[in-house]
């Protein structure tokens, strides 16, 4: 048996993948309305190009933004514009969104996909790739929301030779990636040689979580003739998906603190994303649905399903039969760093990999006790951090010493809280530190 | 049990006939959403389970006596507690079972026919001045239970080194294996500081109780094997070094056995509260408390060196914690 990479620390959660990991990702119906927001992805907000009344089809670009770091937005099903409103968000609080109501009859579609029958990556040229990846609207889909284009866009004297496909899925309940990885292997390959070919790097290498075998054993065959492309095997560890976990396991590279992988000369695309891409170059399809995992002891029937972007939670969750008397509490991600939500009626955006809800046996309620110095947050922290100590010091406020801890190299995965006996909340703290110390910082 | 009160709330304001939710039933908070179910009180029992070989093979050889120090240090350390606790108006947290470690751990480091007021005020000791002085579990500096016995040591000395014989429960003075080393210059049988037939402290007699209880220790993960591994390992080289020079000096695993070595190795240095949380500290805790160990063992005034040992590497835990920051993933220059 050969030796799995990994990292070191991390730690072992139960899976909780078999409710969905063995069913077909299914299309959900059109809903009658949806709202998308124009934050749904990390940089500037999309501006409106569209007004209160017009007629959209699906696909046609309604929000778009000059700033380089930033994405369009596109109408995911066709119809009429109602309004353009805050609503609520799913990371928290209130943004400003595109409601379209739709109208019944055809489904007609904004884009053609007569453009290229059969599309070969000869066809495009780097440029080319990143002009329709930015076009489509497509971001980081597992969970980050990056736009991708700027990921593809390398600045100089940085050269990128090694691009990741992530597989990795190492969140519990989470199964989109892995059905993705076994129902649609040659998009995921087609846009994973996409990036390699726009960012001009010469390998790129695959790396799955070993309880995804089936998936390892498809890829093999897969990429059985390419050279500059292997498939890596990773142990099933949490957080082995985290971008920088994931550069250290196969390349044994460390992302410098403060920096990005293509410090190092590596970009890191997930699955869905090269899903996104291929379609994009393929069909000229634009980002406007996405595959989601709804699941959690909460939900009857748990499944993956195909959304359009901005249909919302409470649609999707009577989908698949919410029970009312179970649920505790719903997460937009997974369970280590999802968020929860206040609100059913907040739309899925582009960086929405699930929907949990989780009844009151799954969920921690932190006691908060005093901290007795155990070490095991020490222990377990991937990226070698001292969490408690970190946590005490934001709680006492005192800013210069937390300047020897390393405060923002904490990527809030959250193995520390997991194994608190005390129950403390030292992410909680931890993302209050960071806000604060920014302001100071600014201020 | 926080968590179940949520839930009864919860439970009283879902409408079974209305399909949508209403407002309050769902919880939010900052991520993560699981947790291991490993709680404060789980590890404090889970210790408590550790020491019960010990407890027994002290009952076995000091009967009564064994039973009488431990419910006299337990009950007191109990009752202080929760006395601190009401007089600064805080929550009474008794059930979390750190009282009830400090109580055992205290009785067995004391002779077996400590007068029981001397328990008594050694426990009180330990409790009060050891660990609430600095606002209880977690806050404090140095092992309570050690606190408790440096105290008594310190105003009772010959009380303190009165020792029992075991199964006979004759006195005799003088008489622990350390103490014939350093007095009488001859080695007690390895077989029986295994077992625990030899003079000593309550728990510290029978090497192979704790033993026991220190795998099941550090199996179920309550306490890490850094510290008591670096520690042991310490004292283990030094003493063999110096045998080699003059076999004078006692064997290896003689000093491993004698003494309070391994119930402080396994039991004191491994009390996370006052050890380094740093994995370089715990090594470092190890072998400063390995050193001094065999400095006072051999060189110094009293035959046994285990207890300042420990205190002193509390005394430098906060120094340690600050001098091992580990570089974080990406932080090398």
């Amino acid at each position: 048996m050969i030796r799995l990479k990994t990292f070191c620390q991390g730690i072992h959660l139960f899976q909780e993948k078999s409710p969905t990991a063995g069913k077909r990702i299914r299309k959900v119906s059109l809903p009658e309305e949806v709202i998308l927001s124009l934050q749904q992805h990390i940089g500037a907000p999309g501006q409106p190009l569209v007004k209160k009344g017009d007629q959209v089809k699906r696909g046609d670009k309604i929000a778009d933004s000059k700033s380089f770091v930033s994405a369009p937005i596109h109408a995911s099903i066709s119809g009429v514009i109602t309004a353009i409103k805050l609503a609520p968000h799913p990371a928290g609080g209130k943004a400003k969104a595109i409601f379209i109501k739709r109208e019944k009859g055809e489904e007609e579609e904004a884009w053609s996909v007569k453009n290229k029958p059969e599309a070969n990556l000869s066809h495009f040229s780097a440029q080319e790739i990143r002009d329709r990846v930015r076009e489509a609207g497509i971001v980081g889909m597992g969970g980050a929301a990056f736009p991708t284009h700027v990921k593809l866009t390398p600045p100089q004297g940085k050269p990128i030779d090694v691009v990741i496909l992530n597989g990795c899925e190492c969140e519990p309940y989470l199964t989109g990636d892995h059905r993705l990885m076994l129902e649609r292997p040659d998009d995921c390959l087609f846009g994973f040689k996409a990036v390699i070919k726009a960012v001009g790097a010469q390998r790129g290498y695959i790396g799955i979580e070993n309880n995804k075998r089936d998936a390892i054993t498809l890829f093999r065959d897969k990429t059985a003739g390419e050279e500059n492309i292997e498939v890596v095997p990773l142990k099933t560890k949490y957080p082995q998906g985290g971008e920088k976990i994931l550069v250290k396991a196969i390349l044994k590279r460390e992302v410098p603190s403060g920096g990005l992988p293509l410090d190092v000369g590596v970009v890191v695309s997930n699955v869905g994303t090269a899903v996104a891409i291929s379609e994009c170059l393929k069909m000229n399809k634009p980002l406007i649905e996405r595959v989601v995992t709804v699941s959690g002891s909460a939900v009857e029937k748990p499944v993956n399903l195909l959304v359009p972007l901005g249909i919302t939670f409470a649609t999707i969750l009577r989908e698949c039969a919410l029970s009312r008397s179970k649920v505790m509490r719903v997460i937009m991600g997974g369970p280590m760093m999802g968020i929860s939500q206040a609100t059913l009626e907040v739309p899925v955006i582009k960086g929405t990999t699930a929907i949990l809800a989780l009844s009151n046996e799954e969920v921690s309620v932190p006691a908060d006790n005093p901290c007795i110095h155990c070490g095991r947050c020490v222990d377990h922290c991937p990226t070698g951090l001292l969490p408690a100590e970190l946590a005490r010091l934001i709680r006492a406020g005192q800013w210069e010493r937390l300047k020897n801890y390393h405060l923002m190299d904490c990527i809030e995965c959250g193995c520390c809280v997991y194994v608190c006996p005390a129950g403390i909340p030292i992410v909680q703290l931890i993302k209050l530190g960071k806000l604060q110390l920014g302001e100071k910082s600014s201020s | 049990m926080r968590s179940e009160r949520i839930n009864h709330r919860k439970v009283d304001r879902i409408d079974q006939d209305n399909l949508a939710l209403k407002p309050g039933i769902l919880t939010v908070a900052s991520s993560p959403h699981l947790s291991e179910k490993r709680t404060l009180p789980g590890v404090m029992w889970g210790v408590v389970i550790s020491l019960i070989p010990v407890v027994a093979a002290s009952a076995y050889y000091f009967h009564w006596l064994a039973f009488q120090l431990v419910l006299t240090c337990l009950i007191t350390c109990l009752v202080t507690e929760m006395v601190f606790q009401l007089i600064r108006k805080k929550p009474i947290t008794l059930q979390d079972g750190s009282a009830v470690v400090t109580g055992i751990l205290m009785a067995l480091t004391l002779p077996p026919r400590l007068p029981w007021w001397a328990a008594v005020l050694g426990s009180i000791f330990a409790i009060s001045i050891g660990k609430q002085i600095f606002g209880g579990l977690g806050y404090n500096i140095f092992n309570p239970a050690l606190i408790g016995r440096a105290f008594l040591v310190a105003t009772f000395p010959v009380l303190m080194t009165t020792w029992t014989h075991p199964l006979t429960l004759n006195t005799i003075t003088g008489a622990t294996p350390l103490g014939i080393l350093k007095f009488e210059h001859s080695m007690v049988p390895l077989f029986n500081l295994l077992t625990g037939n030899v003079g000593g402290c309550l728990g510290e007699t029978s090497a192979l109780a704790i033993i026991v209880g220190g795998i099941y220790l550090l199996s179920r993960r309550y306490a890490d094997w850094r510290t008591p591994f670096s520690y042991l390992a310490t004292v283990a080289g030094l003493a063999g070094i110096l045998w080699l020079i003059s076999p004078a000096y006692g064997s290896p695993p003689f000093h491993l056995l004698a003494g309070g070595l391994l119930l402080g190795a396994v039991f004191m240095a491994t009390d996370p509260v006052t050890t380094p949380v740093t994995k370089w500290g715990r090594y470092i805790f190890g072998v400063g408390a390995g050193a001094v160990v065999v400095l006072i063992r051999l060189w110094g005034v009293n035959p046994e060196g285990v207890m300042f040992s420990i205190l002193f590497m509390n005394a430098l835990t906060p120094l340690v914690n600050r001098h091992t920051i580990p570089t974080p993933l990406g932080g090398k220059k």
